[in-house]
């Protein structure tokens, strides 16, 4: 079917200054990626298996069921295109899924990778088949009702019985019931299960079960398991997060994983040799949710930026037509900057994860060495891109006005499908504490008169140990700020000294009290700024490095702009913290000020191809007004009418309620 | 007086209070239930809004238990269903439209009532129309004779109201008025009950009569019939779709081909349109705008500011209840309450709940004085009160939404949980960052007012100080420092913006791009200017609470917080022309965190006084009595994923399952 381009887009699209497919292969990675990527994409695309249904219509457990009926197919399908690279089955996935999640995803993202990481051969041997062909259906269970980022508070236990070689199972409490996991309300028939190993009369701390729990063949819960659905929530209505409670539930010995700890058959525990290796999977899935942000900002971002493009609305000028919305200067200084952090967060994300892959052959030649710096800088880049994305994709959310809140946006279900990012997988503000604990070991480290190396060396250059702190004067101050690598070291220098700011308020805490603890509580606040400072350097770092890697002139000329819209924009946020610590003069806030607004007009004519760049298909925006070819209108009120209301002309309510009651007033 | 006992829905544990609950109500440091005889305003308010509560929450029909169970189709009618019953209930007790106990049944309900805009339209009817209209329509109205809705934004254009493209063509001839939508863009879209209950809708629509186009006028136009609700000829009328909420009303969309109406159907109490075609006005063309003043400022008290004093009793009491790591190694796991970053989230928002409440009351005050001089046709204060209550709304929606999301995410995972009670509220509070007048469009008019210096800008002309006076961080403790530090930035900010503005001019750009270019500077004055009335109005209020010493001094805390946090937020405005030093900028620092550990012992007693019921914060996590685990493990074996079969499993897995289970 012919369809003709909104005219604005056409428009837009004929004045940009670079090629958007350049770009797309940098996002990518290369153009081979992308080549690919589109070739997956369009077998999802034309394969009538996968019908795309608007869920939005949808009942929850009609929602679940559709999502149960595609996580099917995928399964086939994935053995059928011959997909096997974990890559390409994201962007299966992620296609195929369209912003919403799957029963059956943590038995592939959990489940079997942590088979992986800590089970034996004879363990993977037995289940990892079965549960890559869904022949099993296995779900990942640590989170509890009353406990959650803090591990050691896990309730569960696992007590070993050497009579009957099985280990008993059981929640003491209703507290350790466990609470969350994806999958296990209606779909798992086995769970991993994290609990208290108890043998020989001691508490050996955390380690992992298979627990079978419901019945293959009638898929009824076993006895002595309670499991089911914890009922609604903001998003992930596709999902069944569940609980689970034992009593005394008995599975063999065989079933704890054994790779690195070990119960013998009479009871005694083997120690395992590290426990760093845990931390592998953990910077994994991190690195993973970095990429995340960035997409969904950049999805959000796409659809906030077309339509802002196509909207028309008010006068600048009297008499004048309305103008497109995205010519108002409020407008482009609350989307442009979310769109330069999109790409800032994107660079992030490729660079967690391509170091994710060096670290891990180290890991595999026995090398740990780097490993503590990267799992604590991975923890705060997930709060920080995470805390940012998620206010993000509200502020474009709302830069859509009131079709923003009507799910025909599709920002809705980005927003509730991201947020839990902030909360999972560790708690932010405690990813940051962990972030500022490595920072302060790393501060005591210089003070100590050691050298740090990696992302914190700066620290080496604190001129504290010799000179008053105050006197920051004789820092090189002079930030040029054109230039994306001067204003990497503003960030610098303003990372270094609220390290050191948190440092002593700590040290001072300390001295004040007995505890160690709570000086650490009363200093928490400072620490996680600290944490973000650091993280926000790291950040534009990562962006002004990428520009040197980008050959082609007009593509790196307008990421330029991006890098430094990004960089001054933090820094008008955050005036406060460059004016106070002499990083940046009065004047020079002016300025600042002053050319974000010049940025915000150089970029304007290539907003609609930056985002076009990121090449997202519409089915998978899933945004009525995000559309690529702009013709937003006509679609939504083909989309309002088909809403579940308006299928009887009349609602019967009116018979019930409206009528009979009218006549009783 | 004690407060009341509370029974918390009647569950089985609830009869006895968590201990970690307990022992924060043990020693209050002031009497809770005269602070909330104050937030009232008056014990005998807080009397009568309990005998409406205890009326609503003992009747079945008002139950908001399922609500999280259930689809848009059945909120809908469960939310037509209580509106009725209301009215029945409210004739029976008598009840009025205006009376403290309608206000105090729809708290209770917490809003989810069907036919909302029905109020909006008698409201905007009794603003615009005329005697002889008011008489004929409003009875037709309070008794549900008719349905009403007010309709005025369209598919393609929103808060610019010139920008509307609804015609009312003026035909002489059968002195009537052709209402039309040109086109796509002009149908009417998001008028809540339009979708599917309203027989009437109040139309904003360009007046054309004799050729001449007179801007925005209000009409009311039959849409369905009084006998089977069908839709009248030319009518096209449907709900428009899902939503985050507000699922218990039928948003809807309307389109009118050449839809005629009687002469008297236009509202007329600022303009009318003579038999013959000819054009009166009797006010200026702002008086149109007088119904959205109205509505802004109930929205503001009854509707915005409640979600986020809600949001911050579940996510502090929760806080009370949840225990994680450990503070020292010995101890038991830590109330989540205890550690400095939680209370960094949360004390913020509590104290910007109180803010905007002592601020909104000032302002409604304000309102009451105005509004009937305005009815006197004397619109002299309109352009103030129009540019304070757009800044004001723009503030308050804002700070609330992003409040009540800081809350829902200070509840880890069980935020996510709709049982949380969490996940509504802020789908509820950040609705109102666009309806009626999207932020940025309204953040700005107040901006452009202050050439004129009415009374809640008169401090422009206050003599300044260049520094601030601070040696110590206990300075920052006094309002009369911070209020002046805030006058200080906002009219820095003001005159900046003007500054930028002549500037821009002088070097010869057009009056209009030059606004344009500078509308992000008038935003950010803007805003200072409201968080100053803001900070100053709380302050004042808490002046006059002398004869109550321990309150005043638990809410002054609250109003030093709110102030600081600002301050903090903003450094580098403080910082910029020097009025701040960095070394005061640090003294704010530890002012600030030094309030967190004080208000912390109150917290429990500041969130109890707002004296919301167990029912209508209807949160697993926020009941009175703390038993949270419990009750979220009840509410969650009662979601119909749990009573209801599973037919996927039937359909997709047990297939899938199949083959293992050979194997076995």
């Amino acid at each position: 079917m012919a369809v003709t381009m909104n005219e604005d887009l056409r428009r837009e699209r004929a004045s940009a200054s670079f090629n958007p497919e350049l770009l797309t292969h940098i996002l990518d990675g290369s153009p081979e990626n992308t080549r690919r990527r589109r070739e997956i994409e369009n077998l999802i695309l034309n394969d009538p298996d996968f019908k795309h249904e608007d869920l939005n219509f949808l009942t929850r457990s009609q929602r679940y069921e559709v999502a149960v009926r595609k996580s099917a197919t995928l399964v086939k399908k994935i053995r059928e295109f011959g997909i096997s690279d974990p890559d390409e089955i994201m962007w299966f996935k992620k296609l195929h899924m369209i912003n919403f999640v799957e029963p059956v995803g943590l038995n592939f993202s959990m489940f079997i990778s942590t088979l992986l990481n800590q089970g034996t051969t004879a363990q993977n041997e037995k289940w990892l088949l079965p549960a890559q062909g869904l022949q099993i259906i296995g779900t990942y269970a640590q989170t509890e009702l009353g406990h959650g980022t803090h591990l050691r508070g896990l309730e569960t236990t696992a007590t070993y019985d050497p009579e009957t070689q099985e280990f008993v199972l059981n929640s003491p409490t209703v507290t350790s019931i466990k609470w969350w996991p994806g999958g296990l309300g209606k779909t798992s028939n086995h769970a991993i299960v994290l609990a208290q190993l108890y043998t020989q009369g001691k508490c050996y701390g955390l380690h992992a079960f298979i627990v079978p729990i419901r019945e293959i063949g009638t898929h009824k819960p076993l006895p002595g398991i309670t499991v089911g659905d914890i009922g609604p929530k903001f998003g992930y209505d596709e999902m069944d997060n569940g609980y689970l409670k034992m009593d005394h539930y008995r599975i063999p010995r065989e079933n704890m994983l054994m790779k690195h700890a070990q119960v013998k058959p009479d009871g005694t525990y083997v120690k395992p040799v590290s426990n760093k290796l845990t931390y592998g999977t953990m910077v994994f899935i991190r690195s993973f949710l970095v990429g995340e942000a960035a997409r969904s900002l950049a999805k959000a971002c796409t659809i906030a930026i077309r339509y802002s493009a196509v909207r028309h609305q008010s006068e600048i000028k009297p008499g004048e037509p309305e103008p497109q919305i995205l010519d108002f200067q409020t407008q482009q200084y609350k989307l442009f900057p979310l769109l330069a952090t999109a790409y800032a967060f994107h660079f992030v994300g490729a660079y967690m994860k391509e170091t994710y892959h060096r670290i891990n052959e180290d890991i595999g030649q026995g090398d740990l060495s780097e490993l503590p710096e990267l799992h604590a800088l991975t923890a705060g880049l997930k709060a920080f891109t995470s805390w940012t994305t998620n206010a993000a994709i509200e502020a474009c959310r709302m830069a859509c006005g009131g079709h923003g809140y009507s799910h025909c946006s599709g920002l809705p279900n980005i927003y509730v499908t991201f947020t839990p990012t902030c909360t999972f997988e560790g708690e932010n503000t405690v990813m940051m504490l962990q972030t500022a604990r490595f920072l302060m070991k790393s501060y005591d480290q210089v003070h100590s008169g050691k050298l740090v190396c990696g992302m914190v060396s700066y620290l080496n250059d604190l001129p504290s140990q010799r000179i008053q702190p105050q006197q920051v004067a004789v820092w090189p101050t002079v930030v040029d700020i054109n230039s994306p690598h001067s204003l990497t070291e503003a960030y610098r220098l303003r990372a270094a000294r609220l390290v050191e700011i948190a440092a002593k308020n700590l040290q001072t805490e300390v001295s004040h009290r007995k505890s160690k603890e709570v000086a650490w509580n009363l200093t928490s606040v400072d620490l996680v700024r600290a944490s973000e400072a650091h993280c926000h350097y790291v950040t534009v770092k990562l962006f002004s490095e990428q520009l040197l890697k980008i050959q082609d002139k007009p593509t790196q000329a307008v990421l330029r702009n991006l890098c430094l819209l990004y960089s001054l924009y933090g820094i008008s946020q955050k005036a406060g913290d460059f004016l106070q610590e002499n990083i940046l003069t009065d004047s020079q806030i002016t300025q600042v000020h002053q050319r974000i607004k010049e940025l915000l007009t150089v970029i304007r004519p290539d907003a609609v191809t930056l985002v076009d760049a990121f090449d997202f298909q519409d089915v998978s925006l899933g945004s009525v007004l995000g559309r690529y070819d702009g013709n937003v209108y006509e679609n939504l009120f083909e989309w309002a009418k088909n809403s579940p209301l308006n299928k009887d002309e009349v609602h019967e309510s009116f018979y019930k309620h409206l009528k009979p009651l009218q006549s009783k007033l | 007086m004690d407060s009341p006992a509370r029974v918390s829905m009647g569950d089985a544990w609830s009869w006895q209070v968590h201990p970690d609950m307990e022992s924060e109500r043990r020693q209050p440091s002031f009497d809770v239930e005269r602070l909330t005889n104050i937030l009232d305003g008056g014990a005998e308010n807080t009397a009568l809004r309990r005998k409406v509560e205890s009326v609503i929450h003992s009747d079945p029909v008002f139950s908001l238990k399922d609500n999280y169970f259930m689809s848009q189709n059945e909120r809908y009618e469960a939310g037509v269903k209580k509106k009725f019953h209301l009215h029945m209930i409210a004739q029976r007790l008598g009840w009025s439209e205006h009376s403290r106990e309608f206000r105090y049944a729809f708290r209770a309900l917490t809003g989810d009532l069907a036919l909302g805009l029905h109020h909006i339209f008698l409201k905007s009817l009794q603003s615009l129309g005329s005697e002889e209209q008011i008489a004929k329509w409003a009875p037709l109205c309070n008794e549900f004779r008719i349905i009403a809705t007010y309709a005025q934004t369209e598919l393609g254009h929103g808060t610019y109201l010139q920008g509307l493209e609804t015609e009312a063509t003026y035909d002489a001839d059968t002195q009537e008025f052709v209402m039309h939508s040109p086109t796509l863009t002009a149908t009417k879209w998001w008028p809540g009950d339009l979708g599917r209950s309203a027989t009437h809708a109040l139309v904003l629509a360009q007046l054309i009569c004799s050729g001449a186009r007179q801007g925005m006028h209000a009409f009311i136009v039959p849409i369905r019939s009084l006998q089977d609700h069908t839709l009248l000829p030319g009518v096209t009328a449907g709900d428009i779709g899902p939503k985050m909420d507000f699922e218990y009303t039928d948003n809807g969309f309307l389109q009118l081909d050449h839809v005629r109406i009687p002469r008297e159907n236009m509202l007329s109490r600022f303009a009318q349109v003579l038999p013959d075609g000819t054009y009166i006005k009797l006010g200026t063309a702002q008086s149109n705008y007088l119904s959205m003043v109205v509505v802004r400022v109930s929205l503001l008290l009854d509707e915005i500011n409640p979600l986020l004093e809600k949001a911050c009793i579940i996510a502090i009491r929760y806080s009370v209840i949840r225990r994680q790591s450990r503070l020292r190694p010995s101890d038991p796991e830590a109330k989540v309450l205890d550690y400095q970053t939680q209370q960094h989230k949360l004390f913020p928002q509590l104290a910007t709940a109180y803010a905007f409440h002592f601020m909104g009351t000032s302002l409604q005050e304000f309102f009451e004085e105005s509004y009937s001089a305005i009815l006197d046709r004397d619109f002299s204060l309109l352009p103030e009160l129009h540019a304070l209550s757009s800044g004001l709304k723009a503030m308050v929606s804002e700070f609330c939404t992003q409040g009540a999301e800081l809350c829902r995410r200070a509840c880890g995972g069980h935020g996510y949980s709709k049982l949380s009670g969490l996940p509504s509220l802020v789908s509820r509070v950040t609705a109102s960052c666009t309806y009626e007048g999207e932020n940025t469009a309204q953040a700005s008019p107040g901006s452009t007012s202050k050439t004129s210096l009415p009374q809640s800008v008169a401090y422009l002309t206050a003599p300044d100080l260049a520094k601030c006076p601070a040696r110590r961080a206990a300075d920052f403790l006094h309002p009369e420092l911070y209020t002046r530090a805030w006058a200080h930035v906002a009219v820095r900010l003001i005159k900046d913006s003007a500054h930028h503005l002549q500037t821009r001019l002088q070097s010869g750009a057009d009056e209009h791009e030059a606004w344009n270019q500078t509308t992000v500077i008038h935003l950010q004055a803007a805003k200072a200017h409201c968080y100053y009335i803001t900070v100053k109005g709380f302050a004042e209020a808490l002046q006059k609470l002398d004869h109550e010493p321990a309150i005043q001094q638990a809410l002054q805390r609250l109003c030093d917080l709110f102030a600081l946090h600002g301050i903090l937020s903003t450094a580098g405005d403080f910082l910029q022309d020097g009025f701040l030093s960095g070394a005061q900028v640090d003294m704010v620092r530890s002012a600030y965190l030094d309030l967190l550990f004080l208000i912390r012992k109150d917290a429990i007693s500041l969130t109890d006084a707002f004296d919301f019921t167990d029912q209508c914060l209807n949160s697993a996590l926020g009941c009175y009595d703390g038993n949270v685990y419990e009750r979220l493990f009840y509410w969650a074996q009662k979601s119909p994923t749990n009573t209801q079969g599973n037919p996927a499993y039937q359909k997709y897995l047990r297939p899938l399952l199949q083959s293992w289970r050979s194997k076995l």
